[in-house]
């Protein structure tokens, strides 16, 4: 009944125990499975660390070694891995640091975390998703958001954006370039749903 | 790398070279140089690659953004447009910010995205300027951006069933997250749920593009009956009969074909078109199976069935209706 195609057969779809998993194949999951878990990463981290300083270096860190495991081999669950990781890395960096704050290792079994995957962001209606992208909009810097609008609503290039806002190209790049990891953070890492 | 020491580079300074190669290449200048440059930054650290993503997911979920553009920038409202009063309420948000000082520079010409939504239970036929159709299903955004040198509409979500006219100069392409679906001639089906894409093929040919062409062969030429099914990280091809593929386009006539099909499945379809959500709790139950053709948005006729034939416990939530036995 289902016919494997040949792209199936040659490329990176095939699931051999061995195989290394294809960048594609890892962003993929990367992107539906643990970018959702941020925020609850996040409180984790910032509960877990006393300086602030650090948490994204941390976030990052995190990410970079979950990817690497997903390389060989893709987790069966996200979220305990991820936070296994996350403790994990704690508890070394700590370490280094000759600093063992307790909370680290008591407060993984606290933070109940289930091992059920689908997180709220998977299904979220078309509605709240906006209100989301809307409310993380809202909280950027005014000419960011400005350029942001621009670009992803008027649909405008970066030249036009230029020519309407009245500043010179590599300004909207910088403009646009902060508001796409400004707004990477707020919707996955902060909770612009619930801002004020 | 990552154990080296402490932090292999500062997060901060990599997601802002992220979002600066991200921001270059929606740009028009983008070359084939830039991209070798792009390929080879990335291939420096996985720490390059996942700050990547992650802006990367961040700024396509902005997309969705451009649903509010209609309610901003176009006159008249074409035939089967659909603007909930929601999304207008916001829109008036955002015409204070966008509009105000913009208003002057509108003069540059640039093609305009037309955008066309159904809601829940909604059925619309859109008719093109080049003699092509696309009819929405229930619950559809589709933005079309339709010039005389350029024929490409986005299905942010939902289904929609294209009959296009056939220009080989300027073929229709309709995208998908980062999926491709070129017409060659051709009526062909495009559903898009959350986590799976499907383009089925009733009459011609076309091509169907998965992301990342670097990965993977890049195109999939699609015949007749043949549909593509990708989720995640997979793409099958699946022959369906014409008699499957024209049932599955009931929802054309307004109706829901089912022949076989489970109650788990039936329920789900319904729920599509439909505010108050079936339920089926009880796996065993789910598992029943049953055939018909209901009236899509008539959940009443179809737990009538499920009361009197099947012998099965139809209790009335209000928001749900839960069937068990």
């Amino acid at each position: 009944m289902v016919e494997t195609t040949e792209q199936n057969r040659e490329g990176a779809d095939q699931r051999r125990p061995d195989a290394e998993m294809t960048a594609s194949e890892v962003e993929v999951w990367f992107v539906r499975e643990v970018l959702p878990l941020e925020a609850i990463l996040m409180r984790y981290l910032r509960h877990n660390w006393r300086d602030r300083g650090d948490i994204e270096d941390l976030r990052q860190e995190i990410y970079v070694r979950v990817c690497e495991a997903a390389q060989r081999q893709i987790p069966d669950m996200a979220k305990p891995f991820v936070f296994t990781t996350a403790r994990n890395l704690l508890i070394t960096r700590a370490r280094q640091g000759h600093v063992i704050p307790i909370e680290v290792v008591a407060d993984i079994e606290t933070l109940n975390i289930s091992t059920e995957t689908p997180g709220p962001d998977r299904n979220v209606m078309a509605r709240e998703e906006l209100r989301r992208l809307q409310a993380a909009i809202d909280r950027l810097p005014a000419r960011c958001r400005e350029a942001v609008i621009l670009k992803k609503i008027e649909g405008l290039s970066r030249r036009e954006i230029a020519a309407r806002m009245g500043i010179a190209e590599a300004t909207v790049s910088e403009h646009l370039a902060t508001g796409m990891s400004s707004l990477a953070s707020l919707l996955y890492g902060g909770d612009p749903g619930r801002a004020p | 790398m990552t154990d080296a020491n402490w932090f292999a580079a500062n997060a901060k300074d990599i997601d802002t070279q992220a979002a600066i190669w991200l921001e270059r290449r929606d740009d028009q200048a983008w070359s084939a140089q830039d991209q070798t440059a792009l390929d080879a930054w990335l291939a420096e650290a996985l720490a390059h690659r996942v700050a990547y993503w992650r802006i990367k997911a961040a700024w396509g979920r902005a997309d969705r953004l451009v649903v509010l553009r209609s309610a901003v920038s176009d006159a008249p409202a074409p035939r089967g447009r659909f603007i909930p009063p929601v999304l207008l309420k916001i829109a008036a948000v955002f015409v204070v910010v966008a509009v105000a000082g913009a208003l002057a520079a509108n003069m540059l010409t640039r093609p305009k995205d037309r955008v066309f939504t159904t809601p829940i239970g909604g059925h619309e036929i859109v008719r093109f300027a080049d003699g092509s159709q696309v009819e929405l299903n229930t619950d559809t955004i589709l933005r079309a951006r339709m010039t005389t040198d350029q024929r490409v509409i986005w299905l942010e979500k939902g289904e929609a069933y294209f009959q296009v006219k056939h220009d080989a100069l300027h073929p229709l392409i309709v995208m998908v997250d980062n999926h491709r679906v070129t017409d060659l001639g051709t009526k062909f089906l495009v559903r898009h749920d959350t986590a799976r894409l499907e383009v089925a093929v009733l009459e011609g040919r076309v091509w169907f593009d998965v992301p990342d062409g670097r990965m993977q062969p890049p195109s999939l030429p699609l015949a007749p009956g043949q549909v593509a099914i990708a989720s995640g990280r997979n793409v099958s091809v699946e022959r369906k009969s014409m008699r499957t593929l024209t049932n599955e386009l009931g929802w054309r006539r307004g109706v829901l074909v089912f022949r076989d099909t489970t109650l788990a499945d039936a329920a789900a379809e319904f729920n599509r078109y439909n505010r108050q959500k079936l339920s089926v709790p009880d796996p065993a139950v789910g598992f029943i199976k049953i055939g018909g053709i209901f009236e899509a948005t008539n959940v009443g006729a179809f737990t009538e069935v499920a009361e009197d034939v099947l012998g099965l416990r139809v209790k009335d939530h209000g928001s749900e209706i839960v069937i068990s036995r």
